[in-house]
């Protein structure tokens, strides 16, 4: 029996980022009451007609020049025609021959080993990308149907990629690429949950070594992560076990179901779908000019991988850290905004980013992690605090403690110190070398193993001391006073 | 001034008496509004007409003349409205069933415009449905008639507009042209027509017929009121991304320079077979007028003209296709009340709503639009249609304007051509590769037939040179003045 | 007469969603097939090179700063519709489709 291979290509439909709609000042927005982000061009009205929204086209080129497309020195609309109570003009303005953006390539991680182990990489072509406008939203009840057009007309880029994937997992990996690369470059929200960020996908399998490519099943509208994993999974086994039993597949779009947990054929009329591509006569072309390229170029964050490779070269940080920093572009900004403050320490800092500040955001009030808007402990105060440490001011034990208060009431380290009456750490006093004589005298065992040349023994003396400072003393401090006293012995 | 008086009197002279005080705007509009009394039994031009909000308007226009507080040198005048512009509070229906319950909630730009300048909207006027069609015969309400004998066509598609003009119902109006619209029911009815350049008026507003054919544009019985009139609703817009992004200098400025001897072509494409004798011959009275007045006639060659007109049904019935998707019956147009699901809707609610003629095209529009056909049609008449420019570009290497028939004949009868597409498709050969060009066109009325029925010229310009034209135009004007006016225009 | 293309009225009426009588489909019929014979004309010109001409003039779409303005009162965008509730458009129901 020969082994199968599944070749994969994704649409992905993402909202972009814009404060008003594709082709009209109307705003863009989520979550309002219906029809109240709407005009007479968002409603199709007679004699109303689309003039392009810059804002959507240079998030557009952002994505091209995030993922290495070329950027054509024109681009155009076309006319999709087809009816549906949610399409107000029942023509999509889309771009059929002169997309936005063409090729193009995005890095993409797959899972590692465990969760502290970096993934694969693989790079996964594109086709092209092109802009279009959204639809209404319809809610179906029993005898009839509600139309709501507040999404209409909100500019949507839809990614199409070359059919280079192989597995549910890199179509996964390719939306999470995109997803990081586009937040992080404020192109789109690409929440699922709110359908900014919509999937379909063109499963074929065949048999390893074969060169064409059999028929292919469309899915359409996979819109969450899960969905789209097993949807693919679904269809891969699908299709392999058709083969198996010597029989064929037949080129279609098929519907998940994900309570079922399969995917079943719409029988769809394909042949009577026939949008009547023109190019719309109420458009012009666009000529976007160069020089604001460039500028968007350089207004681009650093791509998402090269960041997280920058930070392991540079600040030596692990993978652990990297994964949790650079692929959420707020921890990342975060950092990057304390190391301004202080560089001396990366991967202290970088530790209480993703560590401290992680696991008090997920605690606070509210379902997971408090928004980054909201917290309340800044970059900078958190590099005045590691500072602190760095300096023996604090000790780490202590700075659990006046990081929690830090992040409840964003006062700085000694403000909090301050009031807690947390004294900074004196490194020489006779207090320190108090503790330590007593400690060393109440276990002349240890002290002489230390003598012997045994350097883990001095650790038994320090829990004591610590413990006497109730915390308070620098563990450097300790060590350097304890060995003092030892040798003298 | 009494109503006779104000009824004849041009746009410019009314503009005259209200700043000098010697009328009012209420009075004006008291004497059209009669006026249509009149005589709207036999022209039947209105789709609409609300009184009450036109002299509440008029009212509000003497007001602030009196209060020195005028809009514009023309305020308080009425204008007459293609029922296809949009206007709140005012119905819209573009002469269709689909359309007949509805009442724009938005202003487009023209409207604004003209509101701006303190221009009274006077009446929705007829036009053939969508403004498909030459005679007006494709109202879904009306039949409107031509002034100078109710038993022919005003033509179309803004028949309505032209007959309301010609029939000293209002003083001049708008109209919409894709193919001749405004042109052929000017020179149908004894009126000046002007179709402006692509995108010297915003289509902002105005229900799309063609997208890449349609402007809008003024009927008037001078040069000095098209002119006029045409200034007011000129200019960039921002809510339209085909009108021209540049200041144009006003027509009016042109007008008024003295006047200067033009090269006139004549394409020998349009005076061949097919043209009737009368009209012929008034255009050898039109030239020997210019010859007259030192102008240069010159025979040009416009070879592609034979190509025209099925290049032009191509590309405005593949856009209009589209375009009338968004009539159903979802939004705000007429459902039909037998609907069971979606899809039905659609299909009823269009096929209740829609006309023959707009049917026809429609499902023309869908076909050379289908795929495998695409490039053989569609692609092909944008293909064709670049030659017909560059015929008209090449020519104006060597004229200043291009001097034709409006029409091959004068106002047809009614119903003679109406199951006839293709006959009626040929009246508008002489006006259609000005739309496809994107150049203005000026239809001016220059004599009568012998069974009374008016004849027109058109004049073809450069594009965005409507001054240079009108100047062109006016200088027929004076030197063999049309006095005519259709007897139901005379005084009672 | 040029040559008649064969239509398919059925597929047409799906296409533009209107129905059509018996009558009006025969009548359609004639009338598209004799129109699209005498758009014929054109399949003899030679286009070969020609840019088709998408527009009356050449220039660049203008683009509109991402500024919004004031949207309208979901009353306004409803005065017109057949139907309403909650705000919202009602359709008979949707059969679904891709």
């Amino acid at each position: 029996m020969p082994e199968y291979e599944a070749v994969i290509g994704l649409e992905v439909h993402v909202q972009l980022k814009t404060a008003s709609k594709m082709f009209t000042d109307a705003p863009a927005g989520f979550g309002q009451p219906p029809n109240s982000l709407t005009n007479a061009v968002v409603m199709g009205l007679p004699g109303t007609l689309p003039v392009l929204n810059q804002g959507a086209i240079e998030q557009a080129i952002k994505f091209g020049l995030i993922f290495d497309s070329e950027i054509p020195e024109l681009f155009q609309w076309d006319r999709k025609n087809y009816f549906y109570p949610d399409s107000p003009k029942n023509y999509q303005l889309t771009q059929k021959d002169a997309p936005v953006c063409i090729g193009g390539e995005v890095e993409i991680e797959l899972a590692g080993a465990s969760r502290n182990l970096a993934g694969e990489h693989k790079v996964i072509h594109l086709d092209h990308a092109h802009l279009e406008e959204d639809v209404g939203k319809l809610t179906h009840f029993a005898t009839d149907s509600l139309v709501d057009y507040n999404r209409a007309g909100t500019p949507l880029l839809e990614i199409v990629t070359k059919p280079d994937l192989h597995s549910a997992e890199e179509a996964v990996a390719l939306l999470q690429s995109i997803r990081m690369h586009l937040t992080s470059a404020g192109v789109s929200d690409c929440d699922m949950e709110k359908g900014q960020m919509r999937c379909d996908a063109n499963v074929s399998v065949r048999p390893v070594g074969q060169e064409e490519l059999n028929p292919r099943a469309e899915m359409k509208n996979l819109n969450s992560i899960t969905g789209v994993k097993n949807a693919i999974s679904y269809e891969i086994r699908r299709q392999a076990r058709v083969y198996e039993k010597g029989g064929t597949v037949a080129q279609e779009t098929r519907r998940w179901d994900a309570d079922a947990g399969r995917t079943t054929s719409m029988r769809s009329k394909e042949e009577a779908h026939d949008y009547r591509y023109f190019p719309d006569p109420d458009l012009l072309p666009v000529h976007f000019p160069r020089h604001r390229i460039e500028e968007l170029k350089a207004e681009l964050p650093e791509n998402v991988f090269d960041l997280q490779r920058r930070y392991e070269s540079e600040y030596g940080l692990p993978y652990t850290l990297t994964s949790v920093i650079c692929y959420d572009h707020e921890l990342a900004r975060y950092f990057e905004a304390a190391m301004v403050v202080y560089d001396k320490n990366p991967k202290a800092l970088a530790n209480y980013v993703a560590n401290e500040l992680q696991r008090e955001r997920s605690q606070a009030e509210g379902d997971g992690y408090l928004p980054m808007e909201q917290v309340r402990l800044s970059p900078r105060n958190l590099a005045g605090l590691v500072r602190l440490i760095d300096e023996g001011k604090l000790t780490k034990q202590l700075a659990k403690e006046v990081i929690v208060d830090m992040f409840q009431g964003g006062d700085p380290a000694e403000a909090v110190m301050e009031a807690r009456g947390i004294k900074p750490v004196q490194q020489d006093s006779g207090q320190l070398e108090e503790w330590c004589r007593a400690a060393v005298a109440g276990n002349a065992v240890a002290a002489q193993q230390v003598r012997d040349g045994n350097d883990k023994a001095i650790n038994s003396f320090i829990g004591p001391v610590m413990k006497a400072s109730r915390g308070t003393a620098n563990p450097q401090a300790v060590r350097e006073m304890l060995q003092k006293i030892i040798s003298e012995g | 001034m009494d109503a006779k008086t104000l009824i004849q009197s041009t746009a410019f002279d009314l503009g005259r008496a209200l700043r000098k005080g010697n009328t009012t705007a209420t009075e004006i509009c008291t004497a059209c509004l009669e006026q249509v009394a009149r005589t709207d039994d036999q022209v039947q031009a209105f789709v609409s007409l609300d009184p009450e909000k036109i002299l509440a308007a008029a009212e509000a226009s003497d007001q602030r003349r009196k209060n020195g507080q005028e809009l514009s040198p023309l305020d308080g005048l009425p204008v007459g409205l293609k029922d296809i512009m949009a206007i709140e509070g005012a119905p819209l229906t573009c002469s269709s069933r689909i359309l007949e319950k509805f009442v724009s909630p938005y202003t487009g730009t023209v409207g604004a415009k003209l509101l701006s300048a303190g221009m009274i909207p006077f009446g929705r006027l007829n036009m053939d449905e969508f403004a498909m069609g030459s005679s007006t015969e494709n109202s879904a309400f009306r039949k409107t008639r031509n002034p100078w004998n109710t038993d022919h066509a005003p033509g179309g598609s803004s028949g309505g507009s032209a007959a309301a003009v010609a029939a000293r119902q209002c003083p001049w109006s708008l109209g919409s042209d894709t193919g001749g619209s405004i042109r052929q029911p000017a020179a149908f009815c004894g009126v000046i027509g002007l179709k402006p350049t692509y995108g010297r008026v915003s289509r902002f507003g105005l229900a799309a017929f063609a997208s890449s054919l349609d402007q809008i544009g003024p009927f008037g019985r001078t040069t000095d009121d098209v002119a006029a009139l045409l200034d007011i609703i000129s200019g960039p817009d921002p809510y339209d991304s085909t009108s021209w992004p540049e200041y144009l200098e006003p027509a009016m400025v042109q007008l008024n320079l003295p006047e200067e001897p033009a090269v006139l072509g004549l394409p020998r494409e349009y005076f061949g077979e097919g043209i009737d004798p009368e009209v012929r011959s008034q255009l050898e009275q039109v030239i020997e007028a210019y010859k007259g007045r030192g102008f240069t006639i010159r025979e040009i060659s416009l070879p592609h003209t034979e190509l025209a007109v099925p290049t032009y049904y191509i590309i405005a019935t593949a856009e209009a296709s589209s375009n009338l998707a968004r009539y159903d019956g979802v939004r705000y147009t007429r459902r039909s009340t037998e609907s069971n699901d979606a899809v039905d809707m659609y299909f009823k609610s269009r096929g209740e709503g829609f006309g023959p003629e707009v049917k026809r095209r429609i499902i023309l529009g869908s076909y050379v639009l289908s795929s495998g056909y695409y490039d053989a049609y569609y692609k092909r008449a944008q293909q064709v249609r670049t030659l017909i420019r560059d015929d008209f570009l090449k020519a104006f290497e060597s004229v200043d304007a291009i001097l034709t028939p409006t029409t091959p004949t004068p106002a047809f009868r009614i119903g003679e051509k109406i199951d006839d597409p293709i006959s009626m498709y040929l009246a508008d050969i002489f006006t259609i590769s000005v739309n496809l060009a994107g150049l203005p066109g000026l239809s001016m009325p220059c004599g009568l037939s012998k069974d009374g029925l008016p004849i027109g010229f058109q004049l073809i310009g450069k594009p965005f040179e409507e001054g240079r034209l009108l100047q062109i135009g006016k200088t027929y004007e004076q030197a063999s003045p049309f006095t005519g006016r259709p007897a139901i225009a005379n005084p009672s | 007469m040029q040559d008649r293309p064969e239509i398919d009225i059925e597929k047409l009426a799906v296409l533009a969603r209107i129905e059509l009588t018996g009558e009006e489909k025969t009548a359609l019929s004639a009338q598209v097939a004799d129109i699209l014979g005498f758009f014929q004309k054109l399949q003899e010109v030679d286009v070969s090179g020609i840019t088709p001409m998408a527009h009356p003039f050449e220039a660049a779409a203008p683009l509109r700063e991402d500024v919004p303005a004031d949207p309208w009162a979901a009353s306004r965008s409803l005065a017109n519709a057949p139907a309403s509730r909650d705000n919202q458009v009602v359709v008979p129901k949707v059969v679904e489709d891709a």
